[in-house]
């Protein structure tokens, strides 16, 4: 079997990016696709403040997500490490929670910023677990992140239940884009920035994932880079979570499809990893909005179980081929 | 020159870097041997700034490795360490235009691209350059980190127990590249040997440690007598001279 080729691989995602794009501002609950195509009625006004804010947002989220995987893979260096299976996703929500209970009020920017530094800390946290794990106990790995994730989740159900604001937890509890408008997805914009930002240092994340001994053998400043990794993945977390709640998985399955097709140098890949995502994403909300028509299941829900099963998937085949 | 002053490196209560001094001039090939956890592969993480030590200092051409920029140390010094585990899914030309690094940041021109192909071609690996290293045996990935640290191009190279995993063919030819690395100007090669026959035969300089402290350091001629192989590495065996070379034959 011939290995697709790189161009051809962003060929394909490009297309089918397209298609679920428009497919995504067409289908939706309420109007009929052919007044929003035409423009009838509230057909501009559904496209402007609705659709298209959503689909900009699943395609920035997705690229995100799946570019903050793969950050994180090279970082821990192990192959199912995520933002959902490294606490960050969970620490991002706590910090959240935080807000809500000491700057109630505070505009959405404080909120991700927040959420952002308690990611950060909790990713920092993880990184530290790990380290005194042997190495070779690669599935301990994403265990101690699922742990980790726990533990920061049972501190943000026990705070908003000691504070009652259970309700409010579950705004931003499964990822789900029915409720992006525009006026509030735009901040999302600055994950376009960060994913600018990494494809920029592409080379750097890669040397990083060959271990701290080679990064500091060709004069990389590895902690420096390890911060700056994290801060990319903090962020770009928690402006997913702040907008439209955790979307698991996604930075695991595609990293590891592509990592198959090209390998993990990143100058090569991380493009095709960002494009991905994004088709990744904006798909499964489509297929969301469609299949139990006029309601609609949210993005969160089917990547957690796409994205639950493919994890097992790739544990056991991982487990015949690996070495 | 590398000036290595006084290190001390202790894990727990026991030294395993015991106030070793050593001055590395330009040039030549200077193997060093000792037994299993004599403290070879922690010198070399000190030298090679990986591993701090307790006390001293490690100058290379003047710079103290702990002070000077990772960059600037990188196109004087490169480093292979014994143990290479690689979670990213590169292929040897990947691995091999990494070596460049110091010199590009990443970014390779025409000049980078001939030189990793010559690299991946001194170890006898251009016709697999394209492979992903988890498809390589272990003798394989071993020479795409050397052909890496050729690539670097640096005046010091370090290599911990490089012949590891490596048949006696891909051995020879191994020292016989780091013999005319060390034979060009301005190229120093430092290599952990555990052969001994090895180090003597293609080793300017034999440098013996033993329980974390220097207790050999000479031209092979002087190095590998008799009371070395009892002494340090506890086997009685012959040290025959055949054309001059040293060659050591354990009894059995
Ligand atoms: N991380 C560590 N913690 C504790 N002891 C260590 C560690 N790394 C190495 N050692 C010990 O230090 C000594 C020297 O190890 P090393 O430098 O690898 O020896 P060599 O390379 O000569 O075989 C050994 O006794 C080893 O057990
Ligand atoms: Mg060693």
């Amino acid at each position: 079997m011939s290995v697709p080729t790189r161009p051809v691989l962003l060929g394909i995602l490009l297309i089918t990016t397209v298609l679920f794009a428009a497919a995504s501002l067409l289908i939706g609950g309420g109007y009929a696709w052919s007044d929003v195509l035409t423009l009838k009625g509230d057909g501009a006004l559904v496209l402007a403040a609705s659709r298209v804010p959503r689909t900009v947002a699943l395609l920035l989220s997705g690229a995100g997500l799946a570019v903050s995987g793969i950050l994180m893979q090279m970082i821990a260096r192990n192959r199912f490490v995520e933002p959902s299976t490294a606490g960050t996703v969970e620490s991002a929500s706590l910090g959240i929670l935080l807000t809500l209970l000491l700057m109630p009020g505070s505009p959405v920017i404080v909120r991700m910023l927040v959420a952002a530094l308690v990611a950060l800390a909790g990713s920092a946290l993880f990184l530290m677990l790990i380290s005194r794990l042997p190495l070779g106990s690669v599935l301990m790995v994403p265990l101690v992140g699922i742990m980790l994730g726990g533990i920061f989740d049972a501190a943000t159900s026990f705070l908003a239940y000691r504070f009652d604001l259970l309700q409010s937890l579950g705004a931003f509890g499964s990822g789900d884009f029915s409720i992006v408008l525009r006026g509030r997805y735009e901040f999302l914009w600055i994950i376009a920035g960060l994913v600018a930002a990494a494809y920029a240092t592409a080379a750097r994340f890669t040397i990083l994932g060959m271990g701290e001994a080679v990064a500091v053998g060709v004069g990389l400043d590895y902690r420096r880079l390890v911060i700056f990794g994290l801060i990319i993945v903090s962020v770009v977390t928690a402006a997913v979570v702040v907008t439209v709640g955790a979307i698991p998985f996604v930075g695991l399955i595609v990293p590891n499809v592509v990592s198959l097709f090209l390998g993990d140098d990143l100058r090569r890949s991380l493009p095709v990893v960002a494009t991905g995502g994004a088709v990744l994403v904006l798909a499964s909300d489509v297929v969301g909005r469609i299949v139990i028509a006029p309601y609609e299941i949210p993005v969160g829900t089917i990547m957690g179980v796409v994205g639950s099963l493919g994890f097992l998937t790739f544990i056991f085949w991982r487990r015949g081929h690996a070495a | 020159m590398i000036e290595i002053d006084k290190i001390c490196k202790r894990y727990g209560d026991t030294l395993v870097v015991d106030t070793v001094s050593l001055a590395i001039p330009h040039g030549g090939v200077v193997g060093i041997v000792g037994p299993n956890g004599a403290g070879k592969s922690t010198l070399l993480s000190i030298i090679s700034r990986l591993m701090k030590s307790d006390s001293g200092s490690v100058l290379v051409d003047g710079l103290d490795v702990t002070k000077t920029p990772g960059r600037e140390l990188a196109r004087r010094l490169s480093v292979m360490r014994q143990e290479n585990h690689v979670a990213a899914r590169l292929t040897i030309r990947d691995l091999v235009a990494f070596g460049r690094f110091p010199h590009n940041r990443g970014r390779p021109n025409r000049d980078d691209q001939e030189r990793v192909a010559a690299a991946i071609a001194f170890v006898g690996l251009d016709a697999m350059a394209d492979r992903f290293l988890d498809q390589l045996s272990g003798g394989q990935r071993q020479r795409a980190f050397v052909a890496m640290a050729l690539a670097q191009d640096a005046d010091y190279a370090l290599f911990d127990e490089p012949l590891n995993n490596l048949d006696i063919h891909h051995a020879v030819s191994m020292m016989r590249l780091f013999r005319r690395m060390g034979d060009q100007p301005g190229k120093t090669v430092i290599v952990v040997l555990h052969d001994l026959n090895v180090a003597a035969t293609y080793a300017d300089r034999i440098v013996v440690m033993q329980a974390g402290r220097v207790v050999g350091d000479g031209p092979p001629s002087e190095i590998i007598t008799r009371s070395l192989l009892s002494d340090v590495f506890c086997v009685e065996g012959d040290v025959l001279d055949i054309e001059g070379r040293r060659v050591i034959s354990v009894a059995p």
